[in-house]
């Protein structure tokens, strides 16, 4: 140790930040629209909803991810007007599938410290720019030494992750399947959703496979789309509505790309995020704390597994809440109302839309049908990425 | 705080045009088409050069970071968690256990392949506890693949190897 200090985390802030108003497009494959039209379809919406002018706004947070879809090497810069940013303090934020719960991370840095008072933020992804598939643009996070010339696809690193969760606690491909049974079908009731459907267990089974254990239906699909939300400082969340909700706790940790030497088990990095939001949230049992969670489910058994991470169920015991009934919408704790990403789409960074800006919406009691049955004040959204290495978490409240 | 039951559905409205491939290929919509040639040559680096100069002498290398004592691979110039350089080099065994496995369908661009092909985490004797490395198995039927299952590397014949991931042609159960 070279200076004297305090270890750890510091909690310090300016002034507390609140989410005001959210917004997003459609999610689908293939959108006529470019990346800025559904960025400022998203940004309106969220602007209409908190009662907002883009002239109210003093600052901009951006999330997309990989430059390789949209093929457009400056994305952040060349999306900036669809953000509503124009001459405006912005920055772009990326850490892969993690980008959609991060830049709402960066945006509450802007507004905490007080360098903010309104600060929007705004993700895109376009991910059908990509041919012949945007997986040839996923080729590009791989080892370029090591791993490609062994030809890998994405979804090995997921079949491989869920092949060591299932085989440490025994878990059946059916427990797992529920997953995507209840988010599909929670997805109906969401306006913006691409893959909402009425579908069975052995549906998911039957499907084809693409890299066993991981089946056609045991993945969200490739989306294009935008979402916003805007959040501003306690004096001005006052003018603007009666019901704002907090962000009580954010938290975010990165493991190495050396993902082939750590048990894939259990995602560590989800765990250390997780434990610096509930720190900051004052949260000491997040299983009895939380009331409605949006962990990130790019693939049915993450819903799971991230469930573990942050706490929300002991390792190995989500599949058998998930069977119990206890993550649906009626249940006592509710995971993916929305739909998530396996029934709304998954437009990498958009996913904000169905993560945090879902979790505000059911705090906010304004998710109409999708609003979980139970009584909500706290909840959490997570997202992940890369390389098996990022945890993203954002921890909101209704109560200050 | 006017929380509580409400009937407002949020988001109220969503915008977007969706269209298909078709409509691409029929050019219905209106768009431009780039196909970059974009050429990178990627230096191996200090550490990976000596393991891939290893990989074409039949041998597995790997490093030991002497103030945790874990012993990695892929080798690497320092030790990220204790952030101190390297400085000693062991030789692994070309044996090892399955950690986990998959059977792939598709190829990098999400094509079908023609015959599934078994990739795996294959942990390496010799090395600390879940300490792997990306590759593939062959001589063996996928339904009989397990997580634990022992392993050893299947070499290019001497004269193939070129210092490359793939001079070991893949893994193959050991027998027995
Ligand atoms: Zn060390």
């Amino acid at each position: 140790m070279m200076v004297e200090k305090v270890k750890g985390i510091k909690y310090h802030k300016k002034q507390d930040v609140a989410i005001v108003g959210a917004g997003m497009t459609i999610f689908r494959r293939r959108l006529n629209e470019t990346g800025k039209e559904l960025s400022y379809y998203a940004v309106k919406q969220a602007l209409e909803e908190a009662g907002l002018d883009i002239s109210d706004i003093d600052m901009v947070v951006m999330g997309s991810a990989p430059d390789a879809f949209d093929g457009v090497h400056m994305k952040g810069e060349y999306l900036l007007d669809g953000a509503g940013a124009s001459n405006k303090p912005y920055v772009r934020v990326f850490v892969g599938g993690g980008t959609g719960v991060f830049a709402p991370i960066a945006g509450y840095w802007h507004v905490a410290s007080g360098l903010a008072d309104v600060c929007l933020v705004v993700c895109e992804e376009k991910m059908s720019s990509s041919h012949p598939h945007p997986q040839s643009a996923f080729k590009y996070i791989w080892d370029p030494i090591l791993d490609r010339p062994l030809k890998p696809n994405l979804i090995w690193i997921f079949a491989l992750e869920m092949r060591r969760y299932m085989h440490v606690h025994n878990i059946k491909h059916e427990d797992i399947a529920l997953v995507s049974v209840k988010n599909k079908a929670n997805a109906l009731d969401h306006p913006a959703a691409q893959l909402a459907a009425k579908i069975t267990v052995e549906d998911v089974l039957n499907s084809e496979p693409m890299a066993l254990p991981v089946r056609r239906l045991d993945v969200s699909p490739p989306s294009d789309g935008a979402a916003a939300i805007v959040m501003v400082a306690p004096h001005i969340a006052r003018q603007l509505t009666d019901e704002p909700v907090w962000v009580t706790g954010v938290g975010w940790s990165l493991d190495t790309t050396w993902w082939t030497n750590r048990d894939l088990y259990f995602p560590r990095y989800v765990a250390e995020a997780a434990k610096m939001a509930y720190k900051m949230a004052h949260i000491t049992d997040p299983r009895k704390e939380i009331d409605v969670a949006e962990p990130y489910d790019p693939f049915d058994y993450k819903e799971l597994h991230h469930m573990e991470g942050l706490g929300l169920a002991k390792k190995g015991e989500a599949p058998i809440l998930t069977r119990e009934g206890v993550t649906a919408r009626d249940g006592d704790l509710p995971v993916c109302p929305s739909g998530g990403l396996l029934g709304v789409g998954n437009p990498i960074a958009a996913s904000l839309g169905v993560k945090v800006a879902e979790i505000y919406w059911q705090l906010a009691y304004r998710a109409g049908k999708r609003q979980v049955a139970k009584e909500v004040t706290t909840g959490v959204a997570q997202a992940w990425g890369d390389l098996m290495q990022v945890g993203t978490v954002v921890v909101l409240s209704n109560k200050r | 705080m006017a929380v509580g039951k409400k009937d407002i559905s949020c988001p109220p409205y969503v915008k977007g045009r969706e269209i298909e491939l078709e409509d691409l290929k029929e050019k219905k919509v209106t768009y431009v088409e780039d196909h970059p040639d974009i050429r990178y040559s990627f230096t191996a680096g200090q550490a990976i050069s000596k393991f891939l100069k290893g990989l074409k002498e039949g041998k597995i290398l790997g490093v030991k970071c002497n103030k945790c004592g874990r012993v990695m691979v892929p080798p690497r110039e320092f030790c990220e968690l204790c952030f101190k350089p390297i400085n000693e080099w062991v030789e692994l065994k070309d044996t090892g256990v399955v950690e986990t496995f998959s059977i792939s369908y598709i190829d990098p661009d999400a094509r079908p392949l023609e015959e599934p092909e078994i990739v795996a985490v294959i942990a390496i004797d010799g090395a600390s506890p879940h300490m792997g490395i990306l590759h593939k198995l062959g001589e063996v039927d996928p339904e009989k693949v397990y997580i634990g299952m022992r392993v050893k590397a299947v070499w290019k014949p001497e004269e193939e190897r070129e210092g490359a991931i793939t001079d070991i042609k893949y893994w193959k159960p050991i027998e027995g």
